[in-house]
């Protein structure tokens, strides 16, 4: 594996339940960068974020993952976790009695600190959701805020994001938008950046907010395409994945 | 002696033998029958200090009594402790209360049937004593009352008749802690009857920390009047041979609303069999029941029933269950009769093991399997209780908090 990578996956085969749907798959991402994968629904995009951050319903059948120059292929998901991944969930389960605040002290570690739990909760518009039962009743928009809320208390080097725009209104894409460009240290001069982010996007509305260096399409399990992600998105919004597919053909 | 007395007696006898309606039976030949004792009034601190401890797990507290409005404790069928630091409030042994109030005749076998079955009679027959408590017109208790019932001697029943009344417009919150002394076996029998009047409001906080040799057959019924609220929690997380309980409540007056919530635990060995009924009697009633119960290898039968019989009474009844473990079981038995048209009754239940993919998303964040196990299950147990004051909810989290280290 190439030392420089922070992300690099190899060959990855992965099935859920039997059905294979990611076929020898290959990707890197250098610590910094902000890179955009696109693609059709069913494609393999949350099955590939799933996977790095390691959850047993995704097998891996042939290939590698390595992290920081280490083998995780095979690691569960809470070392990957305390290891620097952290992943924004596009549905997040509902956890019973298990509270907001709950959730963001697991996140700082070991610190109970209720100013910094405060502050962050300030930042993401959900202070008044400390106390309530982690993603109960919250709208679209505000599990997207919850997801980015706890990664910011995680602080994970490598950030996975999956579809955090969708259902997200206009007003609140923007806020979306600038809690990733905080996580990611995007307001840090570029060579001093280390943090790296991996989005899904269905739509690029996201690209409006953050900017990303390289764009990806996954489509059939397979990364088709690499680019410009804004000329990715013209193509798409253009002539739609159906060209994504033919030109695979070609 | 009465006519009354005499028929109640007689109706006792009669029953005996009577097996309870639900619930495995209990041999009472097992045990010994214990002679009621006179009031006593010891003072706390010569209880020994290893049973203050045990006493202790089920939050009655006997080393500092300063933020308790009164506290009662009876050690097998002896009361030892009577004290009420309240104006308005009373706490003395049921005994004592029927001395001193001829009226207290019209409340004795009221809300609980004398002759329900063959533990109730055995509490009258073997003439129980137990606490009284009584929060006059508009008193307010500032503190909890507090009550301990502990079973010390080994192979013998401990009997307990308890009568709780709340006045017009008062506010009494009681915390009762039922325990024993060692491991060998014992029955706890108890009837409580509670009345709460016009606009008064009881809570009623019973924590269990019984043995694996424990058998416990509480019998318990409230009759509420009108805007009269009864909130009973009720919490065992720790081991018991066998329990069954079904306590009783009768909405009465309009708009009394009724609350139960159980938390049960059983370990590996326990059979917990409870539940809660309500039966709503008048016009804008209302009841809650929420149970949630953990098996980590034990035997729980989750029972409720709402009964509405005027219109406009709403009821609804949850009962959640996890098996933690290959072993055990949890069986959830809502019931619901309407026999009014306008009654608005409704129940859910779950059983089921801790989704994985709740597990999974607390470990995203870093936690261990285990660590994000004891979340969920902590959080599982936490109910939000509406209506329990901040300093009650803090003591039955602490109970809840000092039993779940032995569950993980």
């Amino acid at each position: 594996m190439d030392k420089e990578n922070l992300l690099e996956i190899n060959d990855l085969v992965v099935a859920i339940d039997g059905r294979e749907i990611l076929h020898g798959l290959n990707l890197a991402v250098k610590p910094g960068e902000t890179n955009l994968i696109f693609g059709p629904n069913g494609g393999g995009k949350t099955t590939l974020l799933m996977t790095i951050m390691g959850f047993p319903r995704y097998k891996v059948l042939r290939g590698k993952i390595y992290f920081k120059g280490q083998d995780i292929t095979e690691i569960p998901v809470d070392e990957r976790a305390r290891l620097g991944i952290g992943l924004s969930f596009q549905r997040p389960p509902v956890v019973r009695g298990v509270k907001t605040r709950d959730m963001i002290e697991a996140c700082l570690k070991d610190s109970e600190n209720s100013t910094l739990v405060n502050e962050l909760a300030e930042k993401a518009h959900l202070a008044d959701f400390l106390d309530r039962d982690i993603n109960s009743g919250f709208s679209g928009g505000e599990i997207k805020r919850s997801e980015m809320l706890q990664l910011l208390a995680q602080g994970p080097d490598l950030a996975l994001l999956d579809e955090p725009e969708s259902g997200v209104d206009l007003e609140n894409i923007a806020l979306i938008g600038q809690l990733i460009n905080e996580l990611l240290g995007k307001t840090h001069p570029i060579r001093e950046r280390i943090r790296s982010g991996l989005i899904i996007s269905h739509t690029g509305y996201i690209l409006d907010y953050v900017n990303a260096r390289t764009g990806y399409v996954l489509c059939g399990g397979q990364i088709i395409c690499d680019g410009d992600p804004r000329d990715i998105l013209n193509t798409i919004k253009e002539k739609g994945y159906q060209e994504c597919v033919s030109c695979l053909k070609k | 002696m009465s006519e009354e007395v005499k028929s109640r007696l007689e109706k006792a006898k009669n029953a005996e033998n009577k097996k309870a309606a639900v619930g495995d039976d209990v041999d009472l030949s097992k045990y010994e029958s214990q002679t009621t004792q006179k009031p006593k009034h010891v003072p706390t601190s010569s209880i020994p200090a290893e049973d203050r401890m045990k006493i202790l797990a089920t939050g009655v507290t006997l080393d500092d009594v300063s933020q308790r409005s009164g506290t009662f404790v009876q050690i097998d069928n002896a009361p030892m402790h009577t004290a009420a630091s309240q104006e308005g409030i009373e706490v003395m042994a049921t005994s004592q209360a029927l001395a001193k109030y001829a009226w207290l005749k019209d409340y004795y076998w009221k809300a609980v049937e004398v002759d329900a079955d063959k533990y109730t009679a055995h509490v009258e027959l073997n003439n129980a004593d137990g606490y009284f408590m009584r929060a006059l017109p508009g008193v307010k208790s500032v503190f909890p009352v507090q009550a301990c019932l502990y079973l010390a001697r080994g192979k013998s029943i401990q009997d307990v008749h308890n009568i709780i009344i709340a006045e017009e417009g008062s506010e009494l919150h009681i915390i009762t802690g039922c325990s024993t002394a060692g491991h060998e076996p014992g029955l706890h029998l108890g009837i409580s009857e509670f009345y709460i009047k016009k606009s008064a409001k009881v809570t009623f906080t019973m924590i269990h920390s019984w043995s694996h040799d424990t058998e416990a057959r509480p019998r318990t019924g409230a009759i509420i009047e009108q805007d009269g609220l009864f909130l009973s929690n009720y919490v065992i997380m720790r081991p018991v041979k066998s329990i069954q309980l079904y306590p009783s409540a009768r909405c009465v007056g309009e708009n009394a609303t009724v609350r139960f919530n159980n938390v049960l635990v059983a370990t590996a060995g326990s059979k917990i069999d409870a539940g809660s009924r309500a039966f709503l009697n008048a016009r804008g009633a209302k009841t809650e029941m929420i149970a949630r119960t953990i098996s980590t290898g034990g035997d729980i039968i989750s029972r409720g029933y709402i009964e509405g019989n005027e219109p406009d009474v709403k009821g609804h009844l949850e009962c959640r269950g996890l098996i933690l473990g290959d072993r055990g079981s949890i069986h959830a038995i809502p019931e619901l009769k309407g026999n009014r048209a306008g009654v608005d009754l409704s129940h859910e239940a779950a059983v089921g093991k801790i989704a994985e993919e709740e597990v999974e998303y607390l470990m995203a964040r870093g936690l261990t399997k285990d660590e994000a196990t004891a979340a969920i299950i902590r959080g599982f147990l936490k109910v939000d209780i509406q209506g329990l004051p901040a300093m009650l909810n803090e003591e039955m989290r602490k109970a809840v908090k000092a039993s779940e280290q032995e569950l993980f």
